[in-house]
């Protein structure tokens, strides 16, 4: 059992903040990803619970046990960094087998230990080689297979594919995943690619500033992002924001905005009841494009095309709505050209809203403004 | 594009010959045979060489006994500046810490320091606490000399090692030190080398405090700077090309070092 | 051990370097200074200054202190830049050429005073030559207080050629660090060899150029090997006259009155080589 527990744990360097009052538990065999812009403490995080960087408050516990003073190697994790950190002066197969030299494992299991993690790994037929001879996939592999050959409770990725390029990077995330299944370790992935984050975690946990916004599984926190940074980070492209006021109009609790009025299931309007300026969020792939007026709905908006993209699989539109720049993905083969006056509809099951003031999400289930 | 080609071995000749002949006339000096340097007219290659003036420089009183005295300084110079100049240049290169500017800008400061206004104290110094005219104390003196080379060398050759390769190590079951000294170490161990051959050669070829620390303990070039206006040319000569021969060797050793080494330690 | 536990790493492997450079920085500096301001008996005077100032070496030895750094240090800069553009045209051969433009690199001032005596000296290679080409008959006098000139020059050439190399490492690895970009673009809009070097080079190499110039002027004011070989007294600088007061009059408080007078010159062309050739933060590269 190697579950993860961070209680209040808090990292400062001079007077910045790190990792801020941060709580998380992350289950046994989980897969769990840290996802945030550059700087907002995810390797930081990463880096504590490997025991590399020392927290200046709170605890850390792996499978129960408090190691928040341990050193990073009596911590049962393994690590991939993000440089992969393969010794330059060591064969693969001693790169492989430097923890377990280190561990005193007797020469003869060493061998077989690295053999097989090699044969996982692909990395048999290279073992005599130099890092400096292998391409960049297979250092990543060199790098996985090393942190994996000591038997980790918890293996910690930082970034390992970041220097990867496009196609491999598809490859190894594949692979990453199959390996996931193969192993039975809990996993900790900092990425700040939006894509291997949901491609990969059982739950993402995206940080900002320090700390946690939102922790869930990837479908949740696509569909139902916490607050407006979560719902502009991930997504590519990033969910569409417009600003609404909300209206009563014959009983019926109504979002109007610059050229367009939303009617918002009636599941809404408790949350909504005392509220004034809101912010609507809306995945591209959630608007309906008309190119006539569409009878019988009464939310239609009028907006122009200004960009049309074929992006291969779909094609991507750039719509002023009366002011508002939106993003809209159609199907590829839908006949649109630029400078086109189309109407809008959007998909209202899936409409997202937030509180203007401070970008978190109202919703029916917490109508109660959620903060850190 | 043929003519710069041209211009670009013409002048780098040209730099290269103003560069080695000085090291080849003294080379042709120190085997000329004392008469011929003293005759005139004199020819410009001599007639004949000979070992006269070495074998004369060699058997001089207090020469080799100065030789070898050079030599303990520079070792024991290159062991005291590594030990603790290496472990500063590591922290330098490692930590973040309140204060490492102005460790870093302290240690630059000492370049201003002329070796006059160490020595001249120290010998007075030296005097009263008996290390006056010994290995040890000219060797502590040149350590000093050599200490800010030392720190700023060795923390830019550590900080070529990547920080991510020690805490690998450290993740895979390495205690702090054991991550140095098997990963740190041998990869820095050739710079470290370079470093401690740089630091023999400015120990071996430091005259002022040499001259000034020692009377009877001298080595080789406070030798040769004492004697100087009783030494007849043939000694000075031999003597000249004698201090070379280590210096060409050492350069030819760490040539690979060169920019590395003065580069980022003096350009900051 | 526990003990030792509790200091934190860094002041832990820093201090070492912090007592030894105490040791044999901060106590020879206010030794020294006891030295030069008081007398024998420990009271506070100038007499020491006194006796620096209105001895008749003096004079000659400021003098001849300046003259040497405002001849040696300009050419010794543009030598050493042009060598370094040499080595850095990176063509076939130029690592062989770094080689051995450092080859001076590794000689005492000393050995190279006596290289240049070979040269200079009555029955040198200077006159030898002179002889061979016809243009002498019977050997000149290069080396003595009847002179001067030679003497001057004699040291000049034997800093030149001892020191250059130091200079030129310091640019190279200066050059090195200037991106390839730069320049080219500076060809995109035509720009001619020179006009490369003085807009885009030279401006971006000014941190090196301020560097081995602080490192050299200091290594100048200290230069006294080649004076004591190829001069001895008869060209006093401050250097040589602060050994000659220490060694032959025995008198380690004038002495120490030349160190402090050597240290003194060396922080003001230190402040102003950084004043001088201040590089602004904005605009350091941002490549």
């Amino acid at each position: 059992m190697a579950e993860v527990r961070l209680e209040k744990v808090t990292r400062r360097f001079g007077s910045v903040v790190a990792v801020d009052n941060v709580d998380l538990q992350i289950r046994d065999k989980e897969f769990m990803v840290f996802l945030g812009p550059s700087g907002c403490g995810k390797t930081t995080t990463l880096r504590s619970i490997a025991g590399l960087e020392k927290i200046d408050a709170g605890r850390i516990f792996l499978a129960d046990q408090d190691v928040t003073d341990l050193p990073p190697g009596q911590r049962g994790i393994g690590m991939v960094f993000q440089s992969y950190a393969l010794f330059p002066h060591m064969t693969i197969a001693d790169n492989i087998g430097f923890g377990l030299r280190i561990k005193k494992v007797p020469a003869s299991e060493k061998a077989g230990r690295v053999r097989k993690v090699a044969e996982l790994l692909y990395l048999d037929n290279l073992l005599d080689r130099y890092p400096g001879q292998l391409s960049g996939g297979q250092r990543q592999r060199v790098a996985v297979a090393r942190a994996l050959v000591i038997e980790p409770a918890v293996l910690l990725m930082d970034e390992p594919l970041s220097n990867l390029d496009a196609l491999l990077r598809m490859q190894m995330r594949a692979e990453l995943k199959k390996l996931h299944h193969a192993i039975n370790a809990t996993t900790i992935y900092v990425t700040h690619d939006q894509v291997e984050a949901l491609s990969l975690g059982d739950r993402i946990a995206v940080m900002r500033d320090g700390k946690i916004v939102q922790c869930d599984v990837p479908m949740e926190i696509y569909d139902k992002p916490a607050n407006v940074f979560v719902g502009s980070f991930i997504g590519n492209p990033p969910m569409n924001f417009v600003h609404g006021e909300v209206t009563s109009q014959e009983g019926r609790l109504m979002i109007k905005g610059q050229g367009f009025t939303v009617t918002p299931d009636p599941k809404w309007s408790k949350a909504l009841a005392d509220r004034k300026r809101v912010i609507l969020g809306v995945r591209p792939e959630n608007f309906r494009v008309h190119f006539q007026e569409p009878a019988g709905e009464t939310n239609g908006a009028q907006a122009a095309v200004e960009v049309v993209e074929l992006l291969g699989n779909l094609k991507l539109l750039t719509i002023d709505l009366a002011g508002s720049v939106l993003k809209v993905s159609v199907e590829p083969d839908t006949a649109v050209t630029a400078g086109e006056n189309v109407w809008l509809t959007w998909n209202e099951d899936k409409l997202c809203i937030y509180d203007s003031d401070n970008e978190w999400a109202i919703t029916p289930e917490r109508p109660e403004v959620v903060s850190a | 594009m043929r003519w710069k080609k041209a211009l670009f071995y013409a002048a780098a000749a040209v730099f290269a010959v103003w560069t080695v002949m000085p090291i080849v006339l003294i080379a042709m000096a120190a085997l000329t045979p004392r008469q011929e340097l003293y005759s005139w007219p004199r020819q410009f290659i001599p007639e004949n060489f000979s070992l006269e003036s070495f074998r004369f420089f060699a058997n001089s009183h207090g020469v080799l006994a100065a030789t070898f005295r050079s030599i303990a300084v520079a070792l024991a110079t290159v062991l005291i500046a590594l030990l603790v100049g290496a472990p500063a240049g590591y922290a330098l290169a490692r930590f973040r810490f309140r204060g490492k500017e102005a460790f870093r800008i302290g240690i630059l400061m000492t370049r201003m320091f002329p070796t006059s206004l160490l020595a001249i104290p120290l010998a007075v110094i030296y005097l009263k606490t008996n290390i006056y005219d010994t290995i040890g104390g000219l060797a502590l003196m040149h350590a000093a000399l050599a200490m800010p080379f030392v720190v700023l060398v060795t923390s830019s050759l550590f900080l070529k090692v990547p920080y991510d390769l020690e805490e690998a190590a450290m993740t895979l079951g390495c205690s702090r030190i054991g991550a140095f000294v098997r990963v740190s170490l041998p990869l820095a161990l050739p710079s470290l080398v370079a470093a401690g051959i740089y630091t023999f050669v400015l120990s071996w070829n430091e005259v002022f405090a040499s001259a000034v620390l020692t009377v009877h303990n001298r080595t080789l070039p406070a030798h040769i700077i004492s004697t100087l206006n009783v030494s007849p040319l043939n000694f000075k000569f031999a003597g000249g090309f004698f201090m070379i021969i280590p210096a060409l060797i050492f350069i030819f050793l760490v040539r690979r070092y060169l920019l590395s080494m003065w580069g980022v330690a003096i350009n900051k | 051990m526990s003990l030792l536990r509790r200091i934190p790493l860094p002041i832990l492997l820093l201090s070492p370097t912090l007592i030894f450079l105490t040791l044999f920085f901060v106590i020879p500096l206010v030794q020294v200074s006891g030295l030069a301001f008081q007398s024998p008996d420990s009271v506070f005077t100038l007499s020491n200054f006194d006796r620096m100032v209105s001895d008749i070496y003096f004079d000659g030895a400021l003098r001849n202190t300046i003259i040497l750094l405002i001849l040696i240090i300009p050419v010794q800069l543009v030598l050493a830049f042009a060598a370094a553009l040499i080595v850095n045209q990176r063509r076939r051969g130029s690592t062989f050429f770094l080689y051995i433009y450092a080859i001076p690199l590794g000689i005492s001032d000393l050995a190279a005073g006596l290289i240049w005596l070979s040269i200079f000296t009555e029955r040198g290679y200077l006159n030898s030559i002179l002889h061979n080409l016809g243009i002498l008959e019977r050997p000149l006098i290069f080396l003595s207080s009847m002179t001067p000139k030679w003497m001057v020059a004699a040291i000049v050439l034997t800093e030149v050629w001892r020191a250059t190399p130091l200079v030129m490492v310091i640019l190279l690895s200066g050059l090195q660090m200037i991106a390839k970009d730069y320049t080219e673009a500076a060809e995109t809009f035509g720009c001619t060899w020179w006009q490369k070097v003085r807009y885009v080079i030279l401006p971006l190499l000014k941190p090196s150029i301020q560097s081995a110039l602080i490192m050299r002027t200091m290594l100048a004011f200290q230069m006294f090997g080649p004076i004591l070989v190829l001069a001895g007294r008869q060209l006093p600088v401050f250097a040589s006259e602060s050994y000659y007061w220490y060694t032959t009059v025995r008198n380690p408080r004038v002495a120490a009155a030349y160190a402090l007078m050597l240290m003194a010159l060396s922080v003001v062309a230190t402040f102003l080589y950084l004043l001088l050739l201040r590089t602004k933060d904005e605009q350091v590269g941002v490549m």
